[in-house]
């Protein structure tokens, strides 16, 4: 259960001190993340977790869970309140959520999907040259990660379950270009923001896969709301899109190779939504 | 020609050289033996230790199966052999096959990709993971691929359903250079310790073998030196050598034995000859002797001659009276004679020389064990005790001391004379009983010349012991039979 302090500062930290002695939560906010974010920067996370609690007067948790789905479920169900999602599951679920904010990558609000293979395979132009082949999905979720590589099968009229001879889910991207530069899969789709800022911190492992074809751009993974918890929602879109006014807040950001946020508009994720419509049936939507 | 050279080493070197060699070489075997074994474990922990990883992959990756989660499963036999630094982590690999034998996952998808058959060199696998039925692992030697195999069927819980096969594929090779390294430590250390044992080893062939050589050397010296001077502290004992020692002892004490036999044969043979020689002088000198004699006592008897001529016969007459005693002393002939030897005679004997050694101021010790009469003649008896004291007390310097002691044991007449006078001249002692051989001043050199005739007349013997301060003379001669009598003896006594 989520226990939320509110009023008096004094009263907060009695509060705190009691929840923290009983070993509840003592979380102001929570935010669900999910692999859209590369992990395995832990560090810097936390930086931005409380720079986060500052601007906001608030303590600030991260949560964070293997797959998109379960991070939605928890942000339905209202165990979170904000989450930093994929377009997939935000236009799943539009009528619910509310956009809070979108990052602005290369100067737009818009990200693409990277097709990668092993470096040593020097042949494969695109997917179509890897029927039979093993390939790595990220997440069911994904956009970048699954629905793109799946909508480009569909579209050249290939059912895509019998295109591959095996695919699996490494249920973020890194491990996909991990699974890929392992030559475990011969092929995989991921989100190219991801691919982009390892390349930069851990180029031996980018290193070791080659980049076969970029999608167009579609809308960046966006940090929403569940509607009810709107309220609180200004405070954490305000800090968002001010987060490159401070040098602290833009120091930040430029670590995380982004060059800021912007409120964001539905219509951003309309090719998100035609690709969605067609692998409807394919999926199932949860 | 080695064996030669090595036949013909001496000892000295021969038994320290065999010390080393077999130190040498059970260093080695030893060495050899424990680094056979080390090797034997190592590669049975790494057996161990893969079947133990296999099982544990083998249960943790159930419900990544189950669930067909790859990726889940890569993580999981990527984990326990993820290369770290070496290559040896490179050759080893976990593989997982699925039910139809195809390659599920492995931790090196370069060599196994998934959803393929095992590679050609790894086909034969097939078979083996098909036959093995239950939920043990086995363990597979490939030598042609330089690994040893694991294989461990993955089942569940239950046991019931099976979801593939667990291969994990270690390269014994890998060990080598932990073994090389072990090697290594193992030769230093025998090395170590054989610098430690090698010399020690020497010593102790060294000193195993000293008594040997010195032995040999002794040994050596037989034919080249006399038997009496040589002298060598030989080692004695029960051991082989303690025998050898024994046995050259006895050896060189019988040579001695024989070397002194040797030397009283010669000196009897030359006092036999040279008495052989004096009688037949001395009787060839009688003859014309007693004539020329008759002829000097004819004359003064009946003829009255110038007084120049009666001087002339005189002087004539004395010179060859002289002759007759110097020839009848050489002769030494045993008269007959009746009177046996008594007490009285030998203290007798002492009243006569007690003026000799009085002149000297020495002293006479004397002791007398005869009781009552000995069968033997009186007047040889006494001369031959006088010949011997006189030449005693000639023999020690002024107030010097003389021992006389006389008496019977074991059917012979002992006479032990001893004087504390100076040695005799070793080159002198050979000839001594040889006839005018002088080693006083005074003296006619026939005194003991008389004394061995006598002892040898009465079948005796006579032994001489010189050292400075201590010389003795001991005469032994045998008692005649009661009855029936000596027949050597009584021809001795008529001669």
């Amino acid at each position: 259960m989520v226990m939320r302090v509110r009023g008096h500062a004094a009263w907060g930290v009695l509060l705190l001190c009691a929840q923290a002695l009983a070993g509840g939560h003592a979380d102001g906010i929570r935010i669900g993340l999910t692999p859209v974010v590369p992990d395995g920067q832990i560090d810097l996370l936390e930086e931005v977790r409380d720079y986060l609690a500052a601007g906001l007067g608030e303590p600030v948790t991260f949560v964070q869970r293997r797959s998109y789905r379960e991070v939605m479920d928890e942000l339905l169900s209202g165990r979170i309140d904000y989450a930093w999602i994929c377009g997939l599951p935000y236009i799943d679920h539009e009528e619910a959520l509310e956009l809070i904010g979108v990052p602005v990558y290369q100067g737009r609000p818009h990200y693409r999907s990277y097709l990668i293979v092993p470096a040593i395979d020097q042949t494969t132009e695109s997917i179509h040259d890897l029927e039979g082949r093993v390939f790595a999905f990220s997440d069911p979720d994904s956009n970048s990660g699954y629905l793109v590589p799946m909508t480009q099968l569909l579209a050249a009229g290939r059912q895509p379950d019998r295109f591959f001879s095996q695919t699996f889910f490494t249920w973020t991207h890194a491990d996909v270009i991990a699974a890929v530069a392992a030559r475990l899969a011969d092929g995989g789709a991921v989100d190219g923001y991801v691919w982009d800022y390892l390349s930069q911190v851990r180029p031996e492992l980018t290193a070791r896969t080659r980049v076969v074809w970029r999608s167009e751009p579609y809308g960046f993974p966006p940090v929403v709301a569940r509607r009810s918890s709107v309220t609180q929602g200004g405070g954490l879109r305000d800090r968002l899109l001010e987060m490159g006014d401070d040098a602290y807040g833009s120091q930040l950001l430029q670590r995380l190779r982004l060059d800021g946020f912007v409120a964001g508009d539905p219509a951003l994720y309309e090719s998100i939504r035609e690709q969605r419509a067609l692998l409807q049936g394919e999926r199932p939507v949860p | 020609m080695k064996a030669p050279l090595f036949a013909n080493l001496s000892y000295r070197f021969k038994v320290p050289l065999l010390l080393m060699l077999v130190i040498l070489m059970t260093g080695g075997l030893v060495t050899a033996t424990l680094v056979g074994h080390s090797y034997n474990d190592l590669r049975r922990d790494l057996i161990d230790s893969t079947q133990r990883v296999g099982e544990v992959l083998a249960s943790t990756l159930v419900p990544a199966l189950k669930h067909d989660d790859l990726w889940r499963a890569y993580q999981i036999v990527s984990v326990p052999y993820r290369a770290r630094s070496g290559s040896a982590e490179l050759e080893t690999f976990v593989v997982v096959l699925d039910r139809r034998l195809q390659v599920y996952v492995s931790s090196q998808p370069e060599l196994f990709p998934t959803a393929s058959s095992l590679p050609a060199e790894y086909r034969w696998l097939r078979e083996e993971v098909e036959r093995q039925l239950g939920p043990a692992g086995r363990v597979l030697d490939a030598r042609e691929q330089d690994k040893i195999l694991v294989v461990q069927p993955i089942f569940d819980g239950d046991e019931r359903s099976r979801y593939g096969t667990l291969v994990i594929g270690v390269s014994p090779s890998a060990l080598m250079p932990r073994f090389y390294a072990m090697l290594l430590r193992a030769t230093l250390t025998s090395l170590l310790v054989l610098a430690l044992l090698l010399p020690l080893g020497w010593y102790l062939g060294k000193r195993m073998i000293g008594p040997l050589t010195h032995l040999a050397g002794c040994l050596g010296q037989l034919g080249h030196v006399p038997p009496s001077a040589i002298s060598c502290q030989v080692p004695i004992g029960r051991d082989e050598i303690g025998q050898l020692g024994s046995q050259f002892h006895h050896m060189l004490a019988e040579l001695r034995e024989k070397e002194a036999l040797e030397q009283r044969i010669m000196m009897a043979d030359r006092l036999a000859a040279v008495g052989r020689m004096s009688a037949g002088i001395a009787h060839e000198i009688n003859n014309p002797l007693g004539g020329m004699l008759n002829a000097i006592n004819t004359y003064k008897r009946y003829a009255r001659g110038d007084e120049v001529t009666e001087r002339t016969l005189s002087l004539l007459e004395r010179g060859l009276l002289q002759i007759r005693e110097t020839v009848s002393a050489l002769l030494v002939e045993a008269r007959l004679e009746r009177r046996s030897l008594t007490m009285q005679d030998i203290d007798d004997i002492r009243t006569l020389v007690l003026s000799s050694i009085q002149a000297k101021e020495g002293v006479l010790c004397w002791e007398n064990g005869l009781d009552g009469e000995v069968g033997l003649p009186s007047t040889l008896i006494r001369q031959l005790l006088i010949n011997l004291l006189l030449n005693a007390i000639q023999a020690i310097p002024a107030s010097g001391k003389v021992w006389c002691r006389v008496w019977i044991a074991d059917g012979s007449l002992f006479a032990d004379v001893r004087n504390d006078g100076p040695a005799i001249p070793s080159g002198l002692i050979d000839r001594l009983f040889e006839p005018f051989v002088q080693h006083g001043s005074t003296g006619s050199g026939l005194g003991l010349w008389v004394s061995y005739q006598i002892v040898q007349q009465l079948g005796g013997s006579i032994d001489v012991a010189s050292r400075d301060g201590d010389t003795r003379f001991l005469v032994t001669i045998p008692l005649p039979v009661r009855n029936g009598g000596d027949a050597r003896h009584g021809q001795a006594l008529s001669d």
